[in-house]
């Protein structure tokens, strides 16, 4: 008989990297089925605009470079970069910002650094991010959630599917709309608008019927469909819960501590907890373990630190939403956290 | 990592780091009794069995051999003899192939067995063991061949001397059997269970312990309750603690059985010893027995032949030296074509290429596998730094880090990664998502430190001989012209003398001269005389001022030597100067 000389172990494989990333996708579900019946069909559009470009660009860049194509594919993670990319940007941005950013993610961000596990940067955010900078107006006008008193209160219309295709598409607006009668702010967004206004919380809450019980309406049931689907990620030990327990950790305890000093002019912690992209950003998108730590430890340290960082943005910076750029900044930090924070190898005293 | 679990027979247990849960497939091939193999034609019985230096061959090609006589004495303190497993005729001494997960070929005396299966006279068996130096036991386990059998194979007799300076206070007794599939353990445990407890007594009298733990997962329960009752009876001093431990891939890996039963970590780099623990296999307790209760020395051993790819699954004893093939005929042979045929199990054995490999002393199980049960993990993806790697190594490493540096060859990073605290078992390439051969890259990383140290340690010691020959050299030539030079030295000595004069003579001339009238033809014949004098001393003395004393110049290159560098000084020292065309092959060969 005849056999290579494989080393051990001979057992199966009980993981696969396409397996884990089919395991995100389905944990997407949940929220993405929230975002869809707030926000409409444009949600939908972009992640599969944004699959086939992302697919696309990964397998040109791939032959390219001479590699074989298939399973560069194969294992999903371009699917996952555009899948959280469009859940990320307005539901109405035109294709071609989403072509953009896409490629700026897969092409400079991913494969420019070698490919999937090599880029330092989440390519996801990293295309967020460029676009925002970029185009701050089309990256920061969303659509009003699907609530109907929200809708009467301020005279804002949503949009059909076929009105999303075309406006994704061609950029037009359905006839009878406008801009202003299509788009509202965020709840984030509101916030600080007010806030810098000179408006106290309780003003703000009472303004107007966006808000709910923690954090804007229809937002807090996307935040709740992600917690689920982390929940589940958790379950299935596709991550583990250290990085997001860490992240919402850190974000509550900055979030509370202002809160407990000020809280006419800080809202309440689980607002920040579920408006925004926090919850996605910290089961789905800080866990991207190519550019997280490693490290149990230092992913503590680099959660709590990310929960931190999108608070203080939030609060004091020049943007709305911060998860992109905590994350993007802590992506930097994470080789040095990793390397203050190794384990105590087995036999070994305890090292600094 | 020191939180505490308690079982149900309230023997306080820790957790070590990591680890995974494997399906352990052992039913496979422990639901029959252990059976006798047959006895084969031929054995082919490698000279090195164990780690050290391989046994010296004391038989000759045509000689007769019983059962049980010593085929190759040891060779040093580290080594271990083997004996001839049945009756037979020594018909070679020659290079065979032998289970090595290169392929290796090794030396072997290959007996044709005679159908006898008469034993040898065997020393005499010791039931008054306890009474009795513990020198004497160790060597009786020296002479007996005995070496670790849970696949180490390191001497028993030298892991049984930790020296007076290190008391050990507990024997842990390695009854994990943590790799799936494999389950000789199980099997002897429950066959053998008052010799393994026999050889237990005598190994706590060896190392004067009053303690033994012994490890057992809890998927052995007939082990555990054979052991338990074996214990009671066989000492009835109590000092024998059978402890059922959490099944959990590697808890079998000596480090981690000893922090599962102290909560005690072996030094990284360290031994057991350095805690007070010594660690043996309850294969080896059972050869223990039988070598000093019943004088037999280790000539055979337990063996699982397994895996979906053989018919009939079970546990043979195995005289060393029989063909794995015949095993695998004795189970019914293959099942269609076997994936692949490993000699251990499925973490951590290797695989080979042929069947024709004789079983050793530390070959425990032989597994054919199925493509289902061996599935090709296919090519290996880029990381995914996903870290699970890091939550399930049992010495708390960072594996992907040591895949990093492995992979780029960065040798010096790889060895701060610690990784040499890798006891390669495998978990983290069983979890890798992106399927790469870690292990394999760790072993790659260790084989390239050995032989960068080797070849630091050759380089240094080549360049060591270099200066030492250099060194010579100069010295000889110093020697043979200082010789030269004595030999000359009257002569030059009469010629400095000469041109001494001849100078003061040509000066007073001058001076005479210019007090009186010129005469260049006596001044142009002395100052030849002069630069030929001062010539040969510069010669002889390289850098040395032109014209010392005479007596002082044989002085001179002793009291350089005296000022040189060590290796020069060795060199010195080394009395019969070697030619150096002998240099080369000499440095290699004690460098191998
Ligand atoms: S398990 Fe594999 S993919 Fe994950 S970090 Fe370790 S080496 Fe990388
Ligand atoms: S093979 Fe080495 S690195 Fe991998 S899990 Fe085992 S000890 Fe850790």
């Amino acid at each position: 008989m005849q056999s290579g000389f494989i080393s051990s172990p001979h057992s199966a494989r009980i993981n696969r990297v396409d397996w884990v990333m089919l395991q995100v996708c389905l944990a997407l579900v949940p929220g993405t089925a929230a975002l869809v019946w707030f926000f409409g069909w444009g949600v939908l559009i972009n992640m599969a605009l944004a699959t086939v470009f992302a697919v696309a660009a990964e397998a040109a860049v791939v032959k390219l470079r001479g590699r074989p194509v298939l399973p560069a594919i194969r294992d999903y993670s371009a699917v996952v970069t555009a899948l959280l990319f469009a859940l990320t940007v307005p539901p109405t941005i035109p294709w071609w910002l989403t072509l953009l950013g896409i490629v700026f993610a897969i092409v400079i961000v991913k494969q420019l650094y070698g490919g999937l596990g090599y880029n330092p940067f989440n390519p996801a955010m990293a295309g967020y991010v460029f676009l925002l900078i970029s185009y701050p107006v089309a990256m920061t006008s969303w659509l009003p959630p699907h609530v109907p008193e929200l809708l009467q209160a301020h005279d804002l219309s949503t949009l059909s599917f076929l009105d999303s295709v075309r406006l994704i598409f061609t950029g037009a607006l359905p006839p009878e709309h406008t801009w202003d009668a299509i788009t509202a702010a965020t709840p984030l967004d509101e916030m600080r608008t007010r806030l810098d206004q000179g408006m106290t919380i309780d003003q703000i809450r009472a303004a107007s019927p966006l808000w709910g019980v923690f954090g804007g309406r229809g937002w807090e049931w996307v935040a709740s469909g992600f917690l689920l689907g982390g929940l589940y990620m958790i379950w299935k030990r596709v991550i583990t819960w250290h990085i997001p327990a860490a992240f919402l950790g850190g974000l509550l305890l900055t979030a509370g501590a202002f809160w407990v000093l000020e809280p006419s002019t800080h809202p309440f912690p689980a607002f920040h907890l579920f408006s925004g992209a926090a919850i996605l950003g910290a089961f789905f998108i800080a866990t991207d373990p190519v550019t997280a730590c490693t490290t149990r430890r230092g992913q503590l340290v680099y959660g709590l630190l990310i929960g931190a960082l999108v608070f203080v943005i939030r609060t004091w910076g020049g943007y709305p939403d911060a998860v992109a750029f905590s994350v993007l900044l802590m992506n930097i930090a994470a080789p040095t956290i990793d390397h203050y924070t190794q384990p105590r190898v087995f036999g070994q005293r305890k090292r600094v | 990592m020191l939180f505490p679990v308690l079982n149900p027979h309230r023997q306080r247990l820790w957790h070590f780091h990591g680890g995974v849960h494997l399906p352990d497939e052992k039913t496979l091939s422990n639901g029959a009794p252990s059976v006798a193999a047959p006895l084969p034609k031929r054995l082919t019985v490698p000279l090195q069995q164990h780690i050290g230096a391989p046994a010296d061959p004391c038989v000759a090609v045509g000689d007769h051999v019983r059962k049980g006589q010593m085929l190759a004495k040891p060779q040093g303190y580290v080594s271990a003899p083997v004996h001839a497993p049945s009756s037979g005729t020594v018909v070679a001494i020659e290079h065979r192939r032998v289970p090595h997960p290169s392929g290796l070929s090794a030396p072997c005396v290959v007996i044709e067995t005679d159908g006898e299966d008469a034993w040898a006279e065997l020393p005499a068996p010791l039931p008054d063991f306890e009474q009795r130096d513990p020198s004497e036991l160790r060597e009786r386990i020296r002479q007996s061949g005995i070496v670790g059998m849970g696949g180490a194979s390191f001497p028993s007799s030298v892991k049984l001397n930790p020296g007076p300076d290190q008391p050990i206070a507990t024997l842990v007794i390695n009854g994990a059997e943590c790799e799936p599939y494999i389950t000789c353990d199980d099997l002897l445990m429950r066959e053998r269970a008052a010799d393994i407890v026999d050889g237990i007594r005598v190994m706590l009298h060896i190392l004067g312990t009053k303690r033994c733990l012994v490890g057992i997962e809890d998927n052995k329960p007939e082990a555990i309750v054979a052991m338990r009752q074996a214990a009671r009876q066989g000492d009835p001093a109590g000092r024998i603690s059978v402890v059922e431990i959490p099944t959990l891939y590697p808890s079998g890996g000596e480090k981690q059985l000893i922090k599962i039963l102290t909560g005690k970590e072996v030094p990284s780099h360290g031994i057991p010893a350095q805690i007070g623990i010594v660690c043996q296999n309850v294969g080896t307790a059972c050869a223990v027995a039988d070598a000093v209760l019943r004088g037999r020395p280790l000539v055979e051993r337990l063996v699982t032949v397994t895996g979906r790819a053989v018919a009939e699954p079970r546990n043979y004893r195995v005289r060393i030296g029989t063909s794995a093939a015949e095993l695998i005929a004795a189970s019914g042979g293959f099942v269609g074509e076997p994936e692949k045929l490993v000699v251990g199990g499925p973490m951590m054995g290797f695989s080979v290429d042929t069947d024709a490999l004789p079983i050793t002393k530390a070959a425990n199980c032989l597994l054919a596998l199925t493509a289902a049960e061996s599935p090709d993990p296919g090519e290996p993806q880029a990381c995914i730094r996903c870290g699970r790697c890091a939550e399930v190594c049992p010495a708390n490493l960072l594996p992907q880090q040591l895949y990093w540096h492995a992979r780029s060859k960065d040798l010096d990073k790889v060895q701060d990664y610690n990784l040499f605290d890798c006891i390669e078992c495998g978990c983290c390439a069983h979890v890798c998502p992106s399927h790469i051969p870690l292990v394999q890259y760790y072993r790659y990383a260790k084989t390239e430190s050995w032989a960068r140290e080797r070849e630091k340690r050759a380089a240094e010691h080549a360049r060591e001989r270099h200066a030492a020959r250099e060194a010579r050299l100069e010295r000889l030539e110093r020697e043979r012209k200082a010789k030269l030079r004595k030999k000359k030295e009257p002569v030059a000595a009469a010629g400095g003398a000469d041109a001494k004069q001849a100078a003061i003579k040509a000066a007073r001339e001058r001076a005479a001269q210019k007090r009186t009238a010129p005469d260049g033809a006596s001044a142009h014949s002395a100052t030849p005389a002069a630069a030929k004098g001062n010539g040969a001393d510069k010669t002889a003395t390289a850098g040395a001022s032109a014209v010392g004393s005479p007596s002082a110049e044989p002085r001179r290159p002793g009291g350089h030597a005296a000022s040189s560098s060590p290796a020069e000084q060795a060199a010195a020292s080394n009395p019969p100067p070697t030619p150096p065309q002998q240099e080369g092959p000499r440095a290699s060969a004690g460098n191998a």
